[in-house]
């Protein structure tokens, strides 16, 4: 059996809404004007133990209150939404003791007190045997590299030692599922490998399933097996990388430097994204013309100094994706 | 450690760093008691119709309040407000506890930390210099603590639930201008209750606010004898749990239809 399971979820949101400026505000004493956002609208998907799931989609489409319904936070309108067998906002505090959360915009670490005072404070309040508690707290610090942070309060760590502190934090009480909203937003290059690694290692040593939501397509191809894409309130996709790829374009890129410019690139079998100076890019459909023929035709007519084949991008992938649901 | 207790301690010793508000609270505290003491010397003098309360009663009275003043629920506990503002409140929601416990235990640090600050230097500076007195008896002692104690879980009940009605207003601007007014006129920290005219005396007997500071006040002083401790316990804390009941009440409600601020 799944170990969650969502189905036709939904949620709305009323927004009050004013005209802007002074006779906007003084209309806005009078009479309110509602405006009903669907923030979801019939979602559904289910998730085995010990998957890690990219959870993706423009801003606004419903990734973070998805997360709030599974993790307890907020009541649906309808649906249905099972934990380990539970109904999360039924059920609260039990469902809760079992799962982690990080927002990456947000903290759950005191304002004021260190590191470590912070995390004797969460083993209270989930009741952790203080053995255990022991053995994964110096596991965590020791994986995160938490040491020399442990005695500043929290109010002066930079924003990529905070957020290690509170993927720590999440998972002090050895969870089984742990949703990660947005981890690597605002962290530098180093902080967001050290995220990524992590999270990774969590998942694939401790089993734990892992619900990513992210705009950074670099932790999606980093971390993510499956990936389930959001937009407007409904799954545009549920899959692999390879089949989202697949499902939005088939076309991969050649990219070439010659040794010469302004050369003749017709009758290629292949269509010209762009050229600077002697690079070009090329693109092909390759059920049209494979990758080895295309390069052995490019070769064989001009001198050739390097080249490589790749993918389109995923950020297009997911942009195309996003437009296609526009339209 | 139990979990209720850790988030007490913990807000408690944070508070406890503020020495510098405390300071400024005590001053301004001191000023405002001189000030009260002076106005009502002019309305002893004034009167000869005799006062349910002798003058020395009113003056200590007044700086029992002063003293006290931070105990009073006359604001929302500031932490909470900013969770629910920014929307941080959601990891509260993911705590394995009682949401309103945990609230609750944060408010009694919030309420009783600076208050101790404030408090013992004032009792000091009072009774050496200001003309406050000490217990009229033993026995009246032993009753002003048992109700401070009581007046305490009331306050914190009050507070609470101002807090808890931040989930539907989020500023709360509108509360935390209502609500001082009410407190400190209903609790006697304006004027002494004894001193409201005859016909107002039912209904602020039986108004929940007489048991932050009137009922431990006039037990100090042995204006309520001591032997009369039971029924004011059964005021304050039927209060309490009556207050606890509406809070627990309208967090649950609040919860459910939650919006997180901020996305």
């Amino acid at each position: 059996m799944p170990q969650i399971v969502v189905e036709n979820l939904t949620k709305t949101f009323r927004v009050s809404e004013r005209a802007s400026g002074t006779w906007g505000s003084v209309r806005g004493l009078v009479r309110r004007k509602r405006r009903i956002v669907r923030a979801l609208d019939g979602i559904s998907f289910s998730l085995e133990a010990g998957e890690l799931v990219g959870y993706i989609g423009p801003n606004g489409a419903g990734k973070s209150t998805t997360v709030k319904v599974v993790s307890g936070i907020l009541v649906p309108d309808s649906g249905r939404c099972e934990v380990s067998g539970r109904v999360p906002w039924k059920n609260r505090i039990a469902h809760v003791r079992g799962i982690g959360v990080v927002f990456g915009q947000r903290t759950q670490l005191w304002w004021d007190l260190p590191v470590i005072e912070s995390f004797d404070l969460l083993r209270d309040i989930y009741g952790v045997p203080r053995a255990s508690y022991e053995a994964v707290r110096d596991e965590l610090i020791a994986l995160l590299d938490l040491e020399p942070l442990l005695d500043t309060p929290v109010r002066q760590l930079s924003l990529g030692q905070r957020m290690r502190c509170d993927l720590a934090a999440a998972l002090l009480h050895s969870p089984s599922i742990i949703f990660l909203d947005e981890p690597t937003i605002g962290l530098d290059a180093v902080s967001k490998l050290a995220v990524r690694q992590f999270v990774k290692r969590v998942n694939r040593e401790q089993g734990v399933t892992v619900i990513l939501t992210t705009h950074d397509m670099d932790d999606i191809e980093a971390l993510c097996n499956r990936v389930i894409v959001l937009g407007d309130g409904h799954i545009l996709s549920d899959g692999t990388l390879g089949d989202l790829r697949a499902s939005v374009t088939t076309e991969r890129r050649l990219i070439v430097d010659l040794d010469e410019d302004g050369v003749d690139l017709s009758g290629l079998g292949a269509e010209l994204v762009s050229r600077e100076g002697t690079r070009i890019e090329l693109r092909f459909d390759p059920d049209l013309i494979s990758a080895a023929d295309l390069i052995g035709r490019i070769t064989s007519r001009f001198p050739v100094r390097d080249l490589f084949v790749e993918n389109m991008p995923i950020e297009e992938v997911i942009a195309r994706l996003y437009a296609e649901q526009r339209r | 450690m139990n979990a209720y207790y850790s988030v007490m301690a913990a807000r408690f010793r944070a508070l406890l760093q503020y020495r510098a508000a405390a300071a400024a609270g005590f001053a301004t505290q001191l000023f405002w008691g001189a000030m009260k003491v002076m106005v009502f010397q002019a309305f002893y003098r004034s009167s000869t119709a005799h006062q349910p309360m002798s003058l020395a009663q009113s003056i200590t009275y007044i700086w029992l309040g002063q003293a006290m003043l931070a105990m009073l629920p006359w604001n929302v506990d500031r932490e909470i407000a900013v969770m629910i503002r920014t929307g941080n409140v959601v990891y509260e929601l993911l705590r394995p506890r009682d949401l309103y416990a945990i609230w609750f235990s944060r408010i009694l640090a919030f309420r009783t930390a600076p208050t101790l600050l404030r408090a013992a230097p004032m009792f000091v500076v009072a009774m050496l210099l200001l003309g406050m007195q000490a217990p009229a008896s033993v026995g009246s002692g032993f009753a002003y603590a048992a109700s401070m104690l009581a007046a305490i879980l009331l306050s914190a009940a009050i507070t609470a639930l101002i807090s808890i009605s931040l989930l539907w207003t989020i500023s709360g601007d509108g509360i935390s201008r209502i609500v001082p007014g009410l407190v400190t006129i209903f609790s006697g920290m304006i004027v002494p209750l004894p001193l409201f005219p005859a016909w107002a005396q039912t209904a602020l007997n039986w108004s929940p606010f007489r048991g932050i500071a009137d009922i431990p006040y006039r037990l100090y002083m042995g204006h309520i004898p001591p032997d009369q401790l039971p029924y004011m316990l059964a005021h304050q804390l039927g209060w309490t749990v009556a207050l606890v009941l509406l809070g627990r009440w309208m967090l649950a409600r609040g919860t459910r239809r939650l919006v997180v601020q901020g996305g």
